[in-house]
């Protein structure tokens, strides 16, 4: 036993057992700061439902923008990391027309068409941006060392950034208010507030229906082929480009859709509100593997929550001071952690198989 | 006087490469034509060629007189019905049998003219049908090769031309898999061949090309290849 222990052994580099040690003092950190702040009742059952409510909608928003990831990796094996201004871009665009709308006083009278208008409109704009960004920075591009297109990526991102920053002005703009959806409803015997319940289920809706446009038409099937195998896609007479400038409409749709929902959640909108969301929805397509759209969503549900209940249950139990503002921390060490541990993510076997 | 299908000249570079030195073939309607050389002769480059893949740097390709090179790959398969079956099978992986199939039909509109093929297909290939809904990359080899052959024939072709469709395989298998051909030419369809096996390809075409390092250097039906010294001592392994 002794034998086949220091067998193994030999295979093992110090910074290997620098990183076990690192993992191990995490979760001993994790199960110690749990224990802690569960059996001080700090907070109650109540309160940890709302962390974790919170955390759900939050996650199913990350879940969207991941989803546009985890999608042009697949089909194109880059990171576009310009996706977050595609998910900027159409809420941002969008509040002018809120803001219209408001003056009218259609957000008082029919508040559903009028949120239904701004819907569509976020949606059309990150979908052109994303289309556009594809022809006109990666296109040209592709073939070419796949650094190339990853510094494009970073560039047309802050060209991005300031574009919209000089368009529309560098202050926060206020998304007006949706009557509807504030307050709670009481379901199950619990309190809720209206406006996560609203985001949750309409983020579910739309990654189901994007899930069943990739898994069960035609275009989606194209679309699977084309990541798989671009020639074998051609020579079944499916048109490559147009695919690829498909799957960046889709991915830039699902953006445009959860930037509305960021909007109304948090209230407000401005030229860098893309940065984070966008980081941690890259984060979220890694925890599920990246280039695998369930993996996609369950990584983004699985952030949010992490990182809604992370601060106040593992944080504040070991004696951290203002806990909740390393929320970002965590979604970061987590992604770290899993681009050292497991890069393949929670559901990635595919990508190792594919390398 | 014009073919059915022909190459004229053609030239294809890799970079400094050059692959194709200016070959010129023909395929008559109803035929199978096969096109045999060694390792690197540019038989792959070739079919490339034909489907769009790779583009030529001089030279022609006709189909039923119109010239192909303006097209695309994906036109060539949707307008012309010429279709690929590529070197070492490609089949999706991550897509089920069923799938693939489907996928070999992408182009084509007509419901119930793609439900016939499919029963075709599955009676060409019954084995296929038992596994029409496992998923295409845990196939055996010689399974993914019926795959492949089944999804390009449902793509209805005009012009079926396979790279190295016995790559890979055992002898018995080999020997199905031409008969598959044969009985896929009876049916109709026009075969353009690339074999290394020249025995097998040279035993079910009607005529032959042998390519050498980017030239064709003979041509004859099948039946004169199979008698030329050359192609006995070079390609059939005859002393
Ligand atoms: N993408 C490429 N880049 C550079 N050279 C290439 C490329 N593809 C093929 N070649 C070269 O062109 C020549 C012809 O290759 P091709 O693949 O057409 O041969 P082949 O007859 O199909 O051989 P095999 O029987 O081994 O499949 C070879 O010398 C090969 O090295
Ligand atoms: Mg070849």
């Amino acid at each position: 036993m002794w034998e086949r222990l220091r067998y193994r052994l030999r295979y093992v580099s110090g910074t290997d057992v620098a990183l076990w040690i690192v993992a191990a003092l995490l979760l001993v950190m994790i199960t110690v700061g749990s224990y802690n702040s569960l059996t001080s009742g700090r907070y109650t059952g109540k309160q940890w439902f709302d962390f974790i409510i919170s955390g759900l909608a939050q996650g199913s928003i990350y879940a969207l923008i991941a989803l546009g990831y985890t999608m042009v990796y697949g089909i194109l094996f880059m990171i576009n990391f310009a996706h977050g201004e595609v998910f900027m871009s159409g809420p941002f665009t969008a509040y002018f027309l809120a803001e219209v709308l408001e003056q009218r006083g259609l957000f008082e009278t029919n508040p559903w068409l009028a949120l239904g208008l701004v819907m569509l409109l976020s949606m059309a704009v990150s979908t052109v941006v994303a289309v556009s960004l594809e022809r006109i920075a990666y296109r040209p591009l592709r073939g070419a060392p796949r650094l190339v297109p990853l510094i494009t990526a970073i560039g047309a991102s802050f060209f991005l950034q300031y574009t919209f920053r000089g368009l529309y002005t560098p202050g926060f703009k206020a998304y007006p208010e949706v009557q509807p959806l504030k307050g709670t409803w009481t379901l199950f015997g619990l309190e809720i507030q209206r406006m996560l319940i609203a985001v949750f289920v309409s983020s579910l809706l739309l990654l189901l229906l994007l899930y069943a446009f990739v898994q069960f038409t035609k275009v989606g099937r194209a679309i699977r082929a084309v990541a798989e195998d671009q020639q074998a896609a051609a020579l079944m007479g499916v048109d490559v480009d147009r695919t690829i400038s498909i799957t960046f409409a889709v991915g830039g749709a699902a953006a445009g859709a959860a930037g509305v929902f960021y909007a109304l959640m948090f209230r407000q909108v401005n030229f860098f509100m893309g940065f984070f969301p966008g980081l941690k929805a890259f984060t979220a397509a890694v925890l599920g593997g990246i280039g695998n759209l369930p993996g996609a969503m369950l990584g983004g549900l699985f952030l949010g929550v992490f990182e809604s209940l992370g601060p106040s249950l593992f944080l504040e139990g070991l004696g951290v001071p203002a806990a909740y503002q390393l929320k970002d921390a965590i979604a970061f060490t987590m992604l770290v952690l899993f681009l050292i541990f497991r890069p393949t993510g929670i559901l990635g076997e595919r990508l190792a198989k594919r390398a | 006087m014009s073919h059915y299908f022909e190459i004229r000249d053609l030239h294809v570079h890799y970079g400094a490469i050059h692959a194709l030195k200016g070959i010129s073939l023909y395929v008559e309607e109803g035929e199978i034509v096969t096109l045999i050389g060694a390792n690197g002769a540019g038989k792959t480059t070739t079919l490339r060629a034909i489907s769009g893949l790779v583009r030529p740097t001089s030279g022609e390709i006709r189909f039923e007189g119109e010239d192909l090179l303006r097209y695309r790959p994906h036109e060539i398969v949707a307008l012309k019905r010429i279709i690929h079956v590529p070197e070492g099978r490609r089949v999706f992986a991550r897509m089920t049998v069923e799938e693939n199939l489907y996928m070999g039909a992408f182009t084509r509109t007509d419901k119930d003219g793609i439900e016939e093929d499919l029963e075709r297909v599955y009676a060409l290939f019954p084995r296929l049908k038992e596994r029409r809904r496992q998923l295409a990359g845990t196939l055996s080899g010689g399974e993914q090769q019926m795959l492949a052959i089944g999804r390009g024939l449902m793509g209805r072709p005009r012009l079926l031309i396979m790279d190295e469709p016995s790559m890979g395989l055992a002898p018995i298998l080999v020997e199905s898999i031409f008969d598959t051909i044969q009985e896929i030419n009876r049916q109709g369809t026009t075969v353009l061949l690339v074999e290394q096996n020249a025995h097998m390809a040279l035993s079910i075409a009607h005529r032959g090309y042998v390519l050498r390092t980017g030239e064709i250097v003979l041509h004859g039906t099948a039946e004169e290849l199979r008698n030329n010294e050359m192609v006995q001592k070079t390609y059939l392994g005859m002393a």
